[in-house]
This record gives C-alpha cells, structure tokens and sequence, in this order.
C-alpha cells in the first residue's frame, strides 16, 4: 500500500469563544482560508495537485454550513480544480479529516489531500444543528442519553477520580500550556491570523489562565450537577451503571475544555508528490481510525481506539513516546492514562484544551500538530494523538518520525 | 345517540346523548352516529355553522375501553382511529364554522372533539373537568390531540397535559388557552349561536392549515422546543425508568409530528397509538387500573343477597396512629365515630391527628372551616367503652399483642349490638386465632388497613375461619363508605399484602448478606419500577418493625418456625449493629443531618462484597420475580383472588402498573418461561423461588392467570 506522510500542520491561535473574543470578527471560512493560504505560500505549491481538502466542523449550519470545506478552498484562492468537503465526527472531526485525509493518499486515490477543521464557536454556538441522538425522543429515551458534562461526571465516579484528582490536572494543564508558549514550542505551528489588510488579529492562544491554582479552582461550583440532580440526568446514567450509588458532580469550567474559535489544517500525501514539490515529510502516518462505545458514559473512547490503532500497527502503548488525548474534560484524559497505564509525563505535554481551547472540529488537526513539533523537539519518533467523540466514539492516528 | 336540531339561523346544533352508557362516551355507535350528524350538517346547505355540546351534564368524558381491550393488531387498532380521527379533520377543513360548546367535563376523545372544532366556548361550571388524561391508562390521544394542542398552545404549555394527563378546570383551561372563552352556563347555547353567526365565518380556517402558519413557541427543531427535548427525556426516564411506553410515544408524536404538516402528523399519531393499544404494559394498565379496580371499587366479589349494612357510627378501639387514621377516614365519610383509647388524654391525640390533617385541608384552600368542624365533631373521643352500645362496627386497632386483643374485644362485645361486626386491625395475626376469644365469631372480621391511612387506599378484608359472608359483604360496604378498595383475603400469617409485598426486601437483605453490591439491590430495584429501592423502603418503615414481627412469629410457632434467609440480616441489624431504621437516623443507610443518605459503610465489613458481581438484570428478577411467586402460592392456597391479588399489589405497596400487578407480571413474562427462571433461581438461591404446581401446569399448557 501507498504511505501517507505529513509535510506540515498549521493551526490558529485559539480565540476565547464568544463576543470578547478576538476571532469572533472573523468568519470561520476565514480562520480555514489563513491556514490554507498559508500551506500554499509556505511550500510554493501548485494548488492543482492538491486532489482534496477535507474539513471537520461539527456545527455545520449557517456560515458553517453548505460544505466549509469548498467555501474554504474558494476563500483561500486555490485552484477550481481542488475540491473540498465537509465531515462530522463530533469532536474527532479534526483529526477525522486527517484520518480520510491519509486514507485518500494511502489507498493511491490521491496524492496530495489536506485535513483540518473549523469551528467558530462564538458564531456558531454548539448544539446550534441539534439532530437526533441529543433531541429525538426515540433515540434519546431508549439510548439513554445523557449531555456530555454528565457523562465526564460518570467517568470520574466509576473510575474513582476526585474533584482533587481533576482539579490538579487542570492546574498541571495550564502550567504546560504557559511553559510551552514561553518556551516557543508551538511557534512552527501557530499561524497568526490576519484581517484583510495582513494586519495580525490574532498570534496567541487567548483562553489560557497560567495563574490557575488549586486554590482558585476550589471555589468554582461543579457545572453539571444542576442537570444531573435536577434535571434527572444522574438517574439515567444509573440505569446504565447501576453499581453507583450516585454521579459525583467534579467538572466545571476550570477543569473542563474552554469554548474556543480556531482552525487547523495538514497537509498529507504521498512520498513521490512530496519530492516532486522537494518537500520533505515530517512523519509517516502509521495507523489510525474510530472505535464506537457505550454512548451513556460516552467519553471512554480513546483507549479502546488507541488499543486498536496501536494494535493495527503491531505496537503497544510503550512504543509511544509521546500521546495527545484531547482534555475535553480531566477524566477523560486521567481515565485515558489509568487504562493504557501510562504516565502523565508522556502525554499532553504541551497542555491541552482545558489551558487553550476546543475549537470543536479543528482539534484533531492541531493536536496532530502539536505533537509532530514536540517529536521533532525532543527528537522522539513515535506520536499518538486521540479524542473522545460525542455518541460514544473514539479517534485516533498514530504517526511516526521519518 | 346524537340530538340533532337544525334552526331557522341556520345552526345545526349535534347534542351528546348517549343514553344507555352511564355516560357521553364514544363507543362505535356513538362515534357513527356523531360522524353521520356531522356529514349531515355539512352536506345540508341551509346548514351555516354548528354546535356541537352535550344534552346531559357532561360533554363526553372519552373514548370506550372496551374500543382498546379487545384490539389485538395494530391494523386493528388504526382501523379503530381511522374514522374519527379523518372525521374530525373534516370538521376543522369543511369550510362551516364549528363550535364546541363545553357544558360539562370534556376528556380524552371528548376533549379531542372540541379541539377539531373552531371555537371552544364552555359554561362556567364548577365540575368541569378538561383534559387529555390517555397517558394515565397507557395510551395518548389518537383524535388528534397531540397534534392539535402543541400547535394551539406551544408544545412547552401542551406538555403537562398530554405527558400528565393534567385536567383543568373551566378557569385553568381558559388561562392555559385550552379554551377560548367561559360564560354562564345558561348563556352557553345563544353565546355559541352569536359566535357562529357573527366570527364563525371568518374563522373556518385553523392557522395551521393557513399559510405562513407560525407554531406557537416554535416547532421541534427551533431553538426553544430543542433544548425541551434535549432535557426532557431524562425526567421521563426517571419516572418510567423505560417500563411504560406512552410518555415516550407521546413526546414522538409531537416531536416527529409537530415538524410536518398535521395530515401527515395525525397519521404519526395513530401510528403510534397502535402501537401503544397492542403493548403489553397498556393493556395491563387498562386491565388493572381500568377493569380490576373498578371492579373491586364496585364490590362486584360482594357476596350476594346480602342486604347492605346501614352504616351510622363505627368505634374504633386504641387512638395511636392507625385507630387515629381509621377514625379520621371514617369521619370524613360522614360516620359517627366513638375513639376509644385507655386514657382520655391519649383519646383526645388520637382525635388531635384529624384536627391537624383537617386544619391542613382548611390551610390549603381544600376544605372549608365549617366542613372541618362538622368532620371533627363526628369524633367523640373517650376511654368509656358504653360509647360501642350503638356502633353498626368496631374495629380494633390496639397494639399486637394476643392478650391486649382478647381484652378489648371481649370489652366491646359485651357492650356492642348482637349483630354489629368487629373487626381487628391486625397486620400479623392470623384472624381464625384472634377469633376465638369472640362470642360471635360469624361477625368477626379482619381489616387490616396500611399505614397512613388517610393515604393508603388499600384494606384487606380478613375472612377468619368461622366468619360469615354476610360479615365479609358488611365490612366490603364498610371500606367502601371510607372510599377505599376492599380485596377479600382469607386468612394466613401476614395475609397477602405483607406476604408477597414482604420478598421484596427480604430478597433485598439475602442478596446484602450475600455481598451483593448494595447500589446494585437499591438501583435494580428503582429500575424494575418499584416505588422505592428496597433497603430504603425498610429504613422507612423501620428495620425493628420487620425484626419484632419476626420475634413474635417465632414465639408463635416455638418448634415448628422455620427459620428464613433473611432472619439472619434483621438480627444483625437490630442486635449487632444496632440499626433500626430511620427514625433512628441509622438503618441500612445513615442519614446525616446536613447531607444526602448514604448506604451504611459499615456493610463492606460484615457482608463483604462479593468478588463476582450479578447483571443487574438478575438483581432486578430476584427482587421482583420473588414477590410473584409468593403471590402464585397465595393464589394456589386460596388466600386471594388474581384480580385482587393484582388490584392489591398496585394499591397495597405501589407496585408498577406496567405490569397489570404482581400475578400480572407472570403472564407478561410467560407462564412457561417464568416458570424456568424460577427453577433456576430455586436451585440457585434456595426454595423460596420454588413455583405451586397450579402455576407449573398452567405453564405446561401455555394458559395465564388472566384471559
């Protein structure tokens, strides 16, 4: 079979997303069009090899809607020839891309394909194209649906993380974040985005809070218990997990993933296309794809996935020199590293999302960035990136250093 | 059928009459014949507009259920909704104004007729009762009701009554815009005269069916009714915990209906209907709720040619909590009553626990000072047993205690009337034994009655040995007048109630002391659709009680008590771990002052969890498939009935309607397979599962307990 390589990952800087945000002027067709534009500029390439650009969004209405992903190759002034197309796997749609992205080149489909994602979440607020796993009585009842806050709960009771235990991750999040940008870990990456007169909007993460400590975060009243005591979410997740006697309530704000506005996009093909545009890739994608599981504790899915992933390649998770599980809420990355047992300092070392951000559907594609750029740092070679996904799915990518 | 009554404006006007039913139901007749006087109306074109209203004090109260109990398909069921459902869509299309013109309550298939009309006028009648009550008995509104109320009213205010089954009165439906206007009732007919000659013809048109058509509130997929659906199941599965299908049916009416155009959503409706109709949990609702109840209500098992007992003063002997509640719901329904306690003090408290609950009725707008006056005065409270001289009943409520029984019954008897019958409030007395202290034991009874009683709508009646049929049909009358449901029980230690109800947490405390997960026992048994999970339950009415009625059957029996599994666990409780139950803030759970109760910690170390935990599923049939079969033995005995083992396990201890009762719950499952899992589970867990041979033949011959 074809391999894919990676020959660069570039992401926006992550806007606070809502009205004092600094993205929320620009449409998220723009935030794609700065990071499309600025593959071109920076490899001089030909657009009209490029036989796809895939992007995740997972709110795909309004100015998200009608395929993002062709909007975006207009705006950015390619070629008629590139296509582009939307997807949606929630939270993995990010690295999802990159998944179709790579499967595209490897099957010989393509040569070049870039991945990535959108989601401008002050402009398009989550929940905005509802649908029927969260709304249709007939799917929600029987499927015994809970809201995300809920099921991140359900994680830390069952596999026995304290509020202590999560706020400290968060803590240690924002502590890797700043250290990180201080240090310049993310500048490879980071495209600065610009309005129409190349005037810098935006070049750095804007939702970090480096001064976050166990202190401050002691005071934030849980988020979810409200709809789990209340509203009676508590109640179904039990008749799920029976052997609890209650959800005990730890995510808020603090320790849970911030709304964000950000892009991301990877450019992927085939040795061949690479070195007829002499460019050299930066990895090789090894194995990748998405696991389905319970949909009521619905978040448990990375470790299942990169069990899969890892095993598709004949690897265990200590050839992994470095992983990227996306911290949409603490338990989810603190049952990830209970499950692989894996310590904490080879994962999100450059922090994650409760520190910068979850542009929901360009994650993926930033994390898969992110962890390249430290590889090539540290000089380590194998990298893996995950993201629990709405409904009870896992993504995953393993990538490796050539 | 239908009074139809054309006059010289124009106005036909089609009068409910359906005069052999108690009631304005729609049966098949009364629909064909409502149908015929609509197409009438409609086709005559002297016809300029019409009221539809009823010629007896209500409007019409619903659908027939004999319509739902007899439909076997769902084609069946859509074959019966079919034609009123397209009728009534023809009354809102036809292009002649329509008005109904509510006199009386207007429910269910009633209700649903005056939402098809264009105007919903009612008179301003203080028994009026409007609703959409379906979902009570396990079905939704199949006329159109919800479709038409969510886009009338916005499905955020259509919610309660079609999920609830809320009922309004005049003044609640017009606030809630159920209906369009109230006035005197003797202006009823002439106010729907003028409406129809004056607006009528400028309103023959509903919105939705006008274009531009703006849903009220927002149709599902706005942002409004989205966050309601979002949040809505969760509360829905916290009540049904999934057993009983309708609220779910109803939501996906409104939810797939209220998107589209209403043909298309009335046809979504019906669908769904039948559906429900043909479901084993709606069909064991109407069974039991419906049918069995009302039967029992109706003392259809009363003996016959009994003449009925005149009923004027009851005394009831010992003011503690339960003579006290006795002697409170015999007042309330208009009985003298004599409460007798050994000190006057103690007589006058037990009186002072009517006065408060009345006082609260008073406080809360239910009840008017004289009325709670006039109650109280019924009430004589005194320690001097002369007062029983002209009681047409005595029931004894005194502590259980033989001597204590033997005592006051030959006290009262001394004094009552030779053919007023005692009864004894017993709750673990056999009744035969408490009888023979009685010189007339042919008018001694058992009635044993469940704590609150002012709450608790079950009493059995207790048949002793010696007692007569007449006796039993007298006491039947007497729980009728105090407006609770008599089952007729014969007599056995615990009768049927405690007896079956009791394997619940009995089953609870073997599988604790087995080192199931207590989480487990409590969630399975909220999940199988108990009212409360069973360790809780026992907390509430205390760990002690359970103890001390097991001590005294014990002391009964001497030699021949056969110990039982649970015996072990109330022992511990009691003398180890000193926890008798929630009054003591310690039981199987602790109950800090500030906080939330949590199981007992404690537990982990005498009853050890064991390593290999069960599918909760079995949890949940060990709980529930333990109750049934105690029941199956009763009905193998003889100690009660199939309806009224059923009608007293819903009213008796709260069982889940869902499954018709606990002797219904078997036919739900199948006999045959019922049968197995109980092989299973006696061979597994010991012989309390072991099924009665009545109940293994008719699993061998594929019969059930109800036709």
């Amino acid at each position: 079979m074809t391999e894919a390589y990676i020959y660069d990952a570039v992401r926006t800087p992550r806007g606070k997303g809502r009205a004092s945000g600094r993205l929320h002027e620009v449409a998220p067709v723009r935030l794609a069009a700065g990071l499309l534009k600025e593959l071109k500029s920076r490899h001089s390439l030909d657009t009209s090899k490029i036989n796809d650009v895939i992007l995740g969004c997972v709110e795909p209405v309004h100015e998200q809607a009608a395929d993002i992903g062709k909007a975006a190759v207009f705006a950015a002034g390619y070629d008629d020839a590139v296509p582009g197309v939307q997807l949606n796997r929630f939270c993995g749609s990010g690295l999802e891309a990159c998944n179709f992205a790579a499967a595209l080149v490897k099957s010989g489909q393509a040569d070049f394909t870039i991945g990535g994602g959108v989601e401008s979440m002050s402009r398009v607020p989550m929940f905005s194209s509802g649908g029927p796993w969260i709304t249709d009585p007939q799917m929600t009842i029987p499927n015994r649906f809970v809201p995300q806050g809920i099921s991140a709960d359900l994680i830390a009771t069952r596999y026995g993380f304290s509020r202590e235990d999560v706020d400290s991750y968060a803590v240690e999040s924002q502590r890797r974040a700043k250290h990180a940008w201080d240090n310049g870990h993310f500048k490879k990456s980071v495209v600065p985005v610009r309005d129409i007169n190349d005037i810098v909007v935006l070049d750095q993460d804007e939702h970090m809070r480096p001064d976050t400590t166990m202190q401050s975060l002691g005071q934030l009243e849980p988020s979810f218990a409200v709809q789990g005591e209340k509203h009676g979410f508590d109640g179904v997740a039990l008749m799920r997990y029976p052997e609890l006697a209650t959800i005990d309530h730890v995510h808020h704000a603090g320790n849970s993933s911030g709304i964000v506005d950000g892009a991301s996009a990877v450019l992927i093909g085939t040795a061949e296309a690479g070195k007829a545009h002499g460019m050299k890739p930066r990895a090789r994608v090894v194995s990748f794809g998405t696991i389905g599981s319970e949909p009521t504790i619905m978040l448990t899915g990375p470790a299942p996935a990169a069990e899969m992933a890892l095993k598709r390649a004949g690897m265990t998770a200590a050839d992994v020199d470095l992983f990227e599980c996306n911290e949409a809420f603490a338990a989810v990355v603190l049952r990830f590293m209970q499950a692989l047992n894996i310590p904490h300092d080879k994962v999100n070392v450059n922090g994650g999302a409760i520190a910068m951000g979850h542009p929901l559907g360009a994650t993926g594609g930033m994390l898969l960035g992110t962890v390249i750029d430290e590889l090539e740092r540290r000089d380590q070679t194998v990298g893996l990136v995950t993201l629990c996904v709405g409904g009870g799915m896992g993504s995953v990518m393993v990538v490796e250093r050539v | 059928m239908i009074d139809y009554r054309l006059d010289d404006d124009g106005i036909a006007t089609l009068s409910w009459n359906v005069a052999d039913r108690p009631m304005n139901v729609m049966n098949e007749t009364s629909v064909a014949a409502f149908a015929a006087a609509v197409e009438k109306a409609i086709a005559d074109d002297a016809v300029k507009g019409v009221i539809v209203t009823s010629s007896r004090p209500e409007f019409v109260v619903g659908a027939d259920l004999d319509l739902v109990r007899t439909v076997k398909t769902a084609e069946e069921a859509m074959a019966m909704t079919a034609p009123i459902s397209r009728l009534l869509r023809k009354v809102e299309t036809c292009g002649k104004p329509f008005v109904a013109a509510i006199n009386g309550t207007a429910l269910g298939g009633g209700y649903e007729v005056a939402l098809a009309c264009h105007r919903r006028i009612a008179a301003d009648n203080p028994k009026t009762q409007i609703g959409l009550p379906e979902v009570t008995l396990g079905l939704l509104p199949a006329a159109g009701g919800t479709q038409r109320l969510p886009r009338m009213i916005g499905i955020k205010n259509a919610l309660p009554y079609l999920l609830e089954g809320r009922k309004a009165t005049v003044a609640q439906a017009l606030d809630a815009g159920l209906i369009d206007e109230v006035v005197p009732a003797d202006q009823l007919l002439a106010r729907a005269r003028q409406w129809l000659l004056s607006d009528g013809p400028s309103q023959v048109t509903k919105p939705w069916d006008a274009k531009g058509f703006k849903f009220p509130g927002g149709s599902p997929q706005a942002p409004g009714p989205t966050m309601i659906f979002f949040g809505i199941t969760a509360g829905i599965l916290n009540k049904t915990q999934g057993l009983y299908p309708a609220p779910e049916a109803i939501l996906a009416c409104i939810y797939d209906g209220c998107q589209i155009d209403i043909d298309n959503g009335l046809m979504i409706e019906q669908r769904q209907f039948a559906k429900l109709a043909i479901s084993p949990a709606t069909q064991n609702m109407i069974r039991t709720l419906f049918y069995a109840m009302g039967d029992a209500n109706r003392l259809t098992d009363r003996p016959k040619g009994v003449a009925p007992l005149k009923l004027q003063k009851v005394g009831v002997l010992g003011a503690g909590m339960m003579g006290a509640g006795i002697a409170h719901v015999s007042a309330q329904a208009g009985l003298q009553v004599a409460l007798i306690d050994v000190d006057q003090a103690a007589a006058e408290k037990g009186k002072g626990y009517s006065a408060k609950l009345l006082d609260g009725l008073v406080a809360k707008g239910r009840m008017a000072a004289e009325a709670r006056d006039q109650t109280l005065a019924l009430i004589q409270p005194t320690t001097d047993f002369a007062a029983l001289a002209d009681c047409d009943l005595v029931v004894e409520a005194v502590f259980e205690n033989r001597a204590v029984k033997a005592d006051v019954t030959r006290r009262a008897e001394a004094v009552m009337k030779p053919d007023a019958v005692f009864a004894s409030n017993t709750s673990t007395l056999p009744i035969t034994g408490l009888a023979e202290v009685s010189a007339r034991q042919n008018r001694f009874v058992g009635l044993h009655f469940f704590s609150p009683v002012e709450k608790m709508p079950l009493v059995e009646v207790i048949r002793g040995e010696k007692t007569s049929d007449e006796t039993i049909a007298h006491a039947m009358d007497y729980v009728k007048r105090i407006r609770k449901t008599p089952i007729v029980v014969n007599d056995c230690p615990a009768f049927y109630a405690n007896r079956a109800f009791g394997m619940f947490p009995f089953e609870a405390m073997i599988m604790l002391k087995e080192g199931v997960n207590p989480n487990l026992i409590e969630n399975a048994g909220k999940m199988a659709g108990m009212p409360m999970p069973p360790l809780a339950l026992v907390d509430e009415f205390s760990v002690e009680l359970l103890y001390k009625a097991m001590q005294q059957n014990k002391a009964d029996l001497g030699s021949a008590y056969h110990e039982r599994p649970q015996d072990a666990v109330l022992i511990d409780m009691v003398e180890k771990f000193g926890r008798p139950g929630r009054r003591a803030g310690k039981g199987f759970y602790d109950y800090p002052a500030d906080g939330k109760k949590t199981i007992w910690a404690g537990f982990t170390e005498h009853y050890p969890l064991a390593k290999e935990q069960p599918d909760v599923e079995e949890v949940r049939k060990r709980l529930m498939y333990s109750q049934s079969v105690e029941a199956a033995r009763c009905i193998a005995e003889g100690i009660v009935s199939v309806r009224d083992a059923d009608v007293g396990s819903l009213l008796g201890w709260g069982y889940p309607p869902a499954f018709g009762g606990v002797i219904g719950y078997i036919d739900t499952v199948g006999a045959s397979a019922f049968v197995a899992e109980c092989d299973r589970m006696a061979n597994a867990y010991g012989p309390r599962f072991a099924v009665p041979d009545a109940l293994r033949a008719m699993a061998a011959q594929g019969r059930r307990y109800h036709a």
